[in-house]
């Protein structure tokens, strides 16, 4: 079993990953303009209502929140229908019995999705402090770093659950399982420190929350701090680890 | 010198036996064909020389070394039945990304496209291609790697007879050029154009040799026949 790593089997993937995508104009154009129009949407929701003094603003805080929710979600989506196929077509398989190491297939997943995702961020960053005059004190660079880091994390579950579906029916249901926990109790409904006990103790292992924690950070200290990087390591170490999970998922020999 | 040697090779799928201790060879650079009804186990016998199968018990020792060994990747091609290329990528880029993973340029990508007749569609998408159109590209995505065995898995299903003529006239030239091929089939007529038959019958083998010695076993011209003959003397022989 070759689980050795080489970055021109991974490169060669994710310039495959890529070419799919591009021959799919539809979904890069949901991809690149999807989030920034939902953020628009919430942009409006707020628009009217005044802000109590002393209070932050809003839209401040829930458009922030998902500039780290929208590439989680969608990078989640659409590696875990894209690994699916391939383990659905037989090209799976295929690929295990050439010189391709499941590291390589994965990275080069991760590779691809993580480009999209980092086109996807700066469209969507550029959109809502431009057009949206979404506030943010921190650096706009480490705000699309951990959308990427998001979308990284999004990945690497998709790729773990395509092995838990056996139909696309069933992998897009996969979605709000995954994702929707996660949401609720990441801190932007209720703050995470209001949390009943054991509800804490979920919302700490899950890693959107040091995702949400590490952008709610940057939305409040220009400089970034400790606490930040220590989130953005936690949702890394995640992500590593749910591509580990799914390399152990990738069998060479099935029945 | 046997590419493949398959001893005792015993496969369950579930609970249901699939293969029963069978053991055969595939003599280096000849076209061996495996032959038998669908069902009969051709599919995971192939699987299981390619590393792709759990087995229960038995060995199966391709080019030296056991099947499906890290050092065989480059050396083994696999066609599976059903089309395994990426229907939203071109014959082109399905080519050349397979040629990308078996250390190939883009010109061997190119070759490869040619030799099963589909350069003139190499800018077309998979997945506007007719089903024949379709099992030859996947070919192309292992002839590109110029593999020492090939293992085809019903590669001339859906092809008209044109085509099919020509593409085992490529697999005997590959052969004379040293590879080894394994090529499954279920239908009869193509069993006259191998070098050496493997004959498969509800998981159990029921022949390995060579046409004109099955001929000459069964009494028989027409292989179809000597097969049901070979049917009747097994079964006979096990009731």
């Amino acid at each position: 079993m070759t689980t050795a790593l080489s970055p021109r089997l991974a490169s060669a993937t994710a310039g495959r990953v890529l070419r799919q995508l591009r021959h799919d104009h539809r979904t890069v154009a949901m991809m690149l303009v999807l989030p920034s129009a939902l953020l628009g949407l919430l942009y409006l929701l707020w628009a009217e209502v005044p802000t109590p003094p002393g209070q932050p603003d809003t839209f401040d805080r829930v458009g922030l929140t998902m500039l780290g929710v929208f590439p989680f979600v969608v990078m989640f989506l659409v590696t875990s229908i894209a690994m699916l196929r391939e383990r659905t077509s037989g090209t799976l398989e295929r690929l295990l019995t050439t010189p391709l190491s499941r590291l390589d297939l994965l990275l080069g997943y991760g590779l691809a999705f993580g480009l999209a995702a980092a086109l996807q961020a700066v469209v969507t960053v550029t959109i809502a402090t431009t057009v949206y005059d979404l506030d943010v004190t921190g650096s706009l660079s480490l705000v699309v770093l951990i959308a990427v880091v998001d979308a990284a994390l999004g990945v690497a579950l998709g790729l773990l659950a395509s092995a838990f579906a056996r139909s696309e029916f069933q992998a897009v249901q996969l979605m709000p399982v995954v994702v929707l926990p996660q949401f609720f109790l990441c801190g932007l409904l209720v703050p995470r420190d209001q949390l009943t006990g054991w509800l804490q103790a979920v919302s700490d292992v899950l890693p959107l929350s040091y995702a949400v924690a590490a952008l709610q950070e940057v939305g409040a200290s220009a400089e970034a701090t400790g606490t930040m990087w220590v989130d953005v390591g936690v949702v890394a170490g995640a992500t590593l680890l749910a591509l580990g999970l799914a390399a152990a998922t990738l069998r060479r020999r099935t029945s | 010198m046997d590419a493949v040697t398959v001893t005792d090779l015993v496969v369950h799928r579930g609970a249901r036996p699939v293969l029963h201790e069978v053991g055969c060879s595939v003599p280096s650079g000849q076209v061996t064909g495996l032959l038998g009804p669908s069902g009969s186990g051709k599919s995971t016998l192939l699987r299981a020389l390619v590393g792709a199968q759990r087995v229960r018990s038995g060995t199966v020792t391709v080019l030296g070394h056991p099947a499906g060994s890290a050092e065989l990747r480059s050396r083994v091609g696999y066609v599976t039945q059903a089309p395994s290329v990426y229907a939203d990528l071109t014959v082109r880029e399905n080519a050349r990304h397979f040629a990308a993973l078996y250390g190939r340029g883009t010109a061997a990508a190119d070759a490869a496209i040619a030799d099963v007749g589909l350069a003139e569609a190499a800018g077309q998408l998979v997945g506007d291609l007719s089903g024949g159109q379709r099992g030859r590209a996947s070919l192309a995505c292992a002839l590109v790697g110029e593999p020492e065995l090939l293992v085809l898995d019903e590669p001339t299903v859906g092809l008209d007879p044109v085509l099919r003529v020509e593409l085992w006239s490529r697999f005997h030239a590959l052969a004379a050029a040293g590879t080894t091929l394994l090529v499954s089939s279920h239908v009869m007529d193509e069993a006259g154009r191998c070098d050496r038959l493997l004959l498969l019958r509800d998981g159990r083998l029921l022949s390995d040799s060579s046409p004109a010695e099955l001929r000459a076993r069964t009494g028989t011209d027409d292989l179809e026949q000597a097969f049901l003959s070979l049917v009747r003397t097994t079964e006979g022989a096990s009731s």
